[in-house]
């Protein structure tokens, strides 16, 4: 049986062994968290010694760290969901806090609750959120598994470990969102190492500023432990905060403050490579840049008005009901299309038109290279081009027009890779919104359309919160553990765009 | 001057019968009887021989000689001709190649390879082709310092606007000069040349010559004929002329459509002409024609391989009801059929590059010059050194020292257009373009 597998599963999980055992420093954070609180540290000294042990074990399968192609796959989908098992652990040993339903023998909620962090979905199934009901080493492992996340594990395996300096390329090019990776530096892990760079520096400066309204006067409630809360799961569009009410639970002056942030995260890092280097023009010459910031205007202007003029927004009206409508318009829709999930206001509350218009930001996502999820903004945008060429062409039946992107010409491939893509994720939201409708069926929960169809769009394009019953203010604990099982399955190809995965499953990849 | 001509094609021995009278010539070439045919017709010294060896060099004298005339139909010989006689002797080397890689190179550094002047011959033709629709009303276009410049010559027409004003009132670009107006006689010939100011009025059947920047030029043909406009260009043939000439079209803002039988050729050029339609289809088919409205098209420009398809294509075209139909055509004896059967004009790479390469040779002094009318004037350009009369004083001080008839047309300083007035000084290393009477043109020439 052996003899026919063509794929070297151990040199990937070896490798996967290796990310793990790396995992032991992050996991320091929370420890120390816990010691300078005075709470329990032993939950995770427990994950530290099982993630250094399990780490330990699979990395001793090979040691020969050649990847191919295959092996690339099964390593990223591998470590991808081996992270996220030992980031369960935490949650399950805590035991600490009353009301939390992720603690034994409640295994799928933390496992929920750790996919949901390392792939910056930030759907959360903790019933009372907050620091009166967990620990803040716990709430702080929360955060730090979207931020660990966000940039890409294998892509900081890529920056760390000199072993992968050939094959890093193709795995963070399986992880990496959008199609195709772009080399910044001759050198894979220099590229890795300057994204992370870029990503740790915009998390720092985000901390400052949010701490730094505090210290002004104009944020009470952002304490040291919110503003770095909020900080590491901005920039990897994560959407966990341990408030319960989100970024409601802040001043105008801290929401305006995030929105530039969530904009950041759901740019090309690759493009703030040509600001250090000097070229600010860079950025606005980019033409999925340029296309992001104007989708995510207009449908900010159109949320703003259906804001205005509707019921959506208790009370004031005039000048200060201008800016309220923005404020929540624009964070509403910046945070939805680059998938963070933050919540500025109950939108639960907001007329159906509103809600409408937010479900369909979902399936945007941000740009390619950034840290958001879903279908990403250069995918819509060469799908746009060539729906245009196709009509173009009906008149023109000879006409050669290849696509451009930003002046440069298309492969018809990559073309047909991105249209590929988008169907599979369409179809998988589809069969997706069915299993769970036939599951809420199952155990008789009631649930409606638009709120099944928001908690998919929202776990499979790692946005977090939808509507209705997984509402902002709310959470996915009420559906069944079948139901949480199946969007942690989404989460998980969602993050890594489907394709790494699902080759995972043809006998192609196994075999021949 | 004693001048060495490398290649005994059509190009070179037109080069060697037009320089023959007034200079010793030695013509180089591999072939034995277009030698020996050589001999006889000319009065020229035809050599046997590889022009890229030094033997063949030294055997034509080439340290007794100041120019060096590579232009064979291989674009490597001609480079290498002229590398190696670099090595020789200092003479000033000018080859002729199609390939713009070559030319991009040496545009880039110029006097790169060995080569002085450089002409490429595709890009030459396309230009002309360009120029051509570009300026639809222009009786005759020529194009200076890299095509920073542009010099068009008009015949109003009675019912054109421009007809009746003065040159005040008609000159309403900055960027824009009224070099001359030739005024015709009885017969059509031209019977003085008039230096315009600002209250010569310009009648119907004059000519008018203009020098300026593209756009310039172009809105000012506008003036002149506003219905006359191309705006719907068909090139055929994505050969190396088509794909300049659509390139240079795209530059001017005209968006043509380009047929390209070959699919990969096609691919390319699609994605490296954003601005035009490129369509994979065979130019012959009458089908494919109508469906694409091509007797809505302005312009048909046929740019393939072959003479007999340019031929062939430019006529169907017409047939379906194209205006006009510009054909590429190599060999020297179709110009003449090709223009009596129905093409509108003709254009020959060959006899471009020849012409380009004579007036080089000509006035050696002039970096490009543009014969007017029947050789009463000339507009020339001629980059500024120490010695000019321009260097450093103003254009009206250096006008007062020129002869009758001088007008400084343009200026360009380091690439970029300067408009010329009274008080500008011109200063050296800048390119001027000026439009002088043939009776004052060596004076102007030594002056300059």
């Amino acid at each position: 049986m052996n003899g026919y597998v063509r794929v070297d599963w151990r040199a990937s999980l070896s490798l996967t062994g290796r990310v793990l055992l790396y995992l032991a420093v992050p996991l320091s954070i929370p420890f120390v968290t816990a010691v300078i609180y005075g709470e329990g540290w032993i939950p995770f000294l427990v994950t530290i010694a099982v993630t250094v042990l399990a780490g330990l074990g699979l990395s001793s399968l090979d040691d020969d760290h050649d990847l191919g192609a295959r092996e690339g796959f099964l390593m990223v989908a591998a470590t991808w969901l081996a992270v996220a098992l030992v980031g369960t652990i935490p949650y399950i040993v805590a035991g600490y806090g009353t009301g939390s339903t992720l603690g034994w023998p409640h295994v799928p909620n933390a496992l929920f609750e750790s996919m949901s962090g390392f792939t910056t979905t930030g759907a959360t199934v903790m019933g009372d959120i907050g620091v009166e009901h967990h620990s803040h080493a716990l709430l702080i492992w929360r955060q730090l598994t979207q931020w660990l996340g966000g940039m890409g594990i294998v892509v900081l395996a890529v920056a760390i470990l000199p072993e992968l300096s050939v094959g890093g390329a193709q795995l963070m090019d399986a992880e990496a969102p959008g199609p195709g990776i772009e080399k910044l530096t001759p050198r894979i892990a220099e590229t890795a190492r300057v994204l992370w760079i870029a990503y740790f520096a915009f998390t720092v400066l985000e901390m400052a500023l949010l701490y730094g309204l505090n210290l002004a006067g104009f944020a009470d409630e952002m304490t040291l432990f919110n503003a770095i809360s909020h900080g590491l799961t901005t920039l990897p569009t994560g959407g966990f905060s341990p408030e319960g009410l989100s970024i409601q639970a802040f001043s105008a002056a801290v929401q305006w403050v995030i929105i530039p942030f969530m904009v950041v995260a759901g740019t090309n890092f690759a493009l703030f490579w040509g600001l250090v280097r000097g070229e600010p023009l860079s950025l606005l010459e980019d033409e999925e840049f340029r296309f992001y910031t104007g989708v995510m205007a207009t449908l900010t202007a159109v949320v703003t008005i259906v804001l205005f003029v509707g019921p959506s927004l208790p009370g004031s009206a005039g000048l200060a009901g201008v800016e309220e409508s923005l404020r929540h318009g624009l964070f509403q829709v910046v945070s939805i299309v680059t998938t963070t999930g933050y919540a500025s206001f109950d939108f639960n509350n907001w007329t159906a038109t509103a809600q409408y218009l937010l479900l369909f930001g979902m399936f945007l996502g941000g740009s390619a290279g950034s840290t958001g999820g879903a279908i990403k903004m250069v995918r819509w945008l060469v799908i746009a081009k060539s729906i245009k060429r196709e009509l173009f062409t009906t008149v023109h039946p000879e006409a050669v027009s290849p696509v451009r992107l930003g002046g440069r010409a298309l492969d018809e491939s990559a073309v047909r890779g991105i249209h590929a893509f988008t169907l599979l994720y369409i179809a998988l939201f589809f069969l997706g919104v069915v299993v769970l409708m036939l599951d809420a069926g199952r155990v008789g929960m009631e649930l409606q359309v638009l709120d099944g169809m928001s908690a998919i769009a929202a776990t499979i394009g790692n946005v977090g919160p939808g509507f209705g019953v997984v509402g902002p203010m709310e959470n996915y604990e009420l559906f069944p553990w079948t139901s949480k099982l199946w969007m942690v399955f989404l989460m998980w190809i969602g993050r890594l765009e489907i394709f790494p995965v699902l080759v995972l499953l043809t006998r192609a990849y196994w075999r021949s | 001057m004693r001048v060495i001509v490398v290649g005994a094609g059509e190009v070179g021995s037109s080069i060697a019968a037009s320089l023959a009278d007034e200079h010793e010539v030695v013509v180089v070439d591999v072939d034995g009887d277009r030698v020996e045919a050589l001999t006889y017709d000319l009065d020229v010294l035809a050599i046997e021989g590889d022009g890229a060896a030094i033997e063949t060099l030294r055997e034509a004298g080439l340290e007794a000689s100041d120019l060096l005339i590579a232009v064979t139909d291989d674009d490597e010989t001609n480079i290498v001709s002229c590398g190696t006689a670099k090595t020789l002797d200092d003479v000033t080397t000018i080859a002729r190649v199609r390939n713009t890689k070559f030319l991009d190179t040496w545009n880039n550094a110029e006097g790169a390879l060995g080569v002085d002047v450089m002409v490429g011959t595709n890009l030459l033709t396309a230009r002309k082709i360009a120029s051509m629709i570009g300026l639809p009303a222009a009786r005759d276009v020529d194009t200076f310092a890299d095509g920073t410049i542009q010099m068009a010559e008009f015949e109003l027409a009675a019912e054109s606007p421009v007809a009746g004003q003065t040159v005040a009132e008609a000159d309403r670009f900055d960027d824009l000069t009224f070099a001359a107006v030739l005024c015709p006689d009885e017969d059509g010939g031209c019977e003085e040349i008039v230096v315009p100011r600002g209250d010569t009025e310009l009648s119907a059947g004059d000519e008018v010559v203009v020098i300026g920047t593209d756009e310039a030029v172009t809105a000012f043909s506008h003036a002149v004929a506003p219905d006359d406009d191309y705006h719907d260009v068909l090139v055929v043939g994505g050969s190396s002329i088509g794909f300049q000439t659509a390139t240079l079209l795209e530059e001017r803002g005209i968006r043509s459509r380009l047929i390209e039988h070959d699919p990969e050729r096609a691919k390319f050029l699609a994605e490296s002409l954003p601005g035009t339609t490129v369509l994979e289809a065979d130019a012959t088919d009458r089908d494919f024609l109508q469906r694409e409205n091509v007797d809505a098209v302005d312009v048909v420009v046929t740019t393939l391989e072959t003479d007999e398809g340019n031929l062939l294509a430019g006529l169907l075209a017409k047939r379906l009801g194209a205006d006009r139909a510009i054909a590429v055509v190599e060999n020297r004896s179709y110009v003449d059929l090709f223009e009596t059967v129905g093409i509108d004009v003709a254009v020959q790479p060959r006899e471009v590059a020849a012409e380009e390469i004579t007036r080089f040779t000509r006035e050696q002094h002039a970096e490009n010059v543009a014969i007017i009318g029947s050789d009463q004037a000339e507009v020339i350009e001629i980059e500024i050194d120490d010695d000019s009369v321009f260097d450093g004083r103003p254009i009206r001080e250096v006008a007062a020292d020129l002869p009758d008839g001088v007008v400084v047309g343009a200026i360009t300083r380091n690439g970029d257009f300067v408009r010329p007035r009274g008080d500008t000084v011109v200063e050296p290393g800048d390119h001027v373009v000026v439009f002088v009477e043939t009776a004052g043109l060596d004076e102007t020439l030594a002056k300059l």
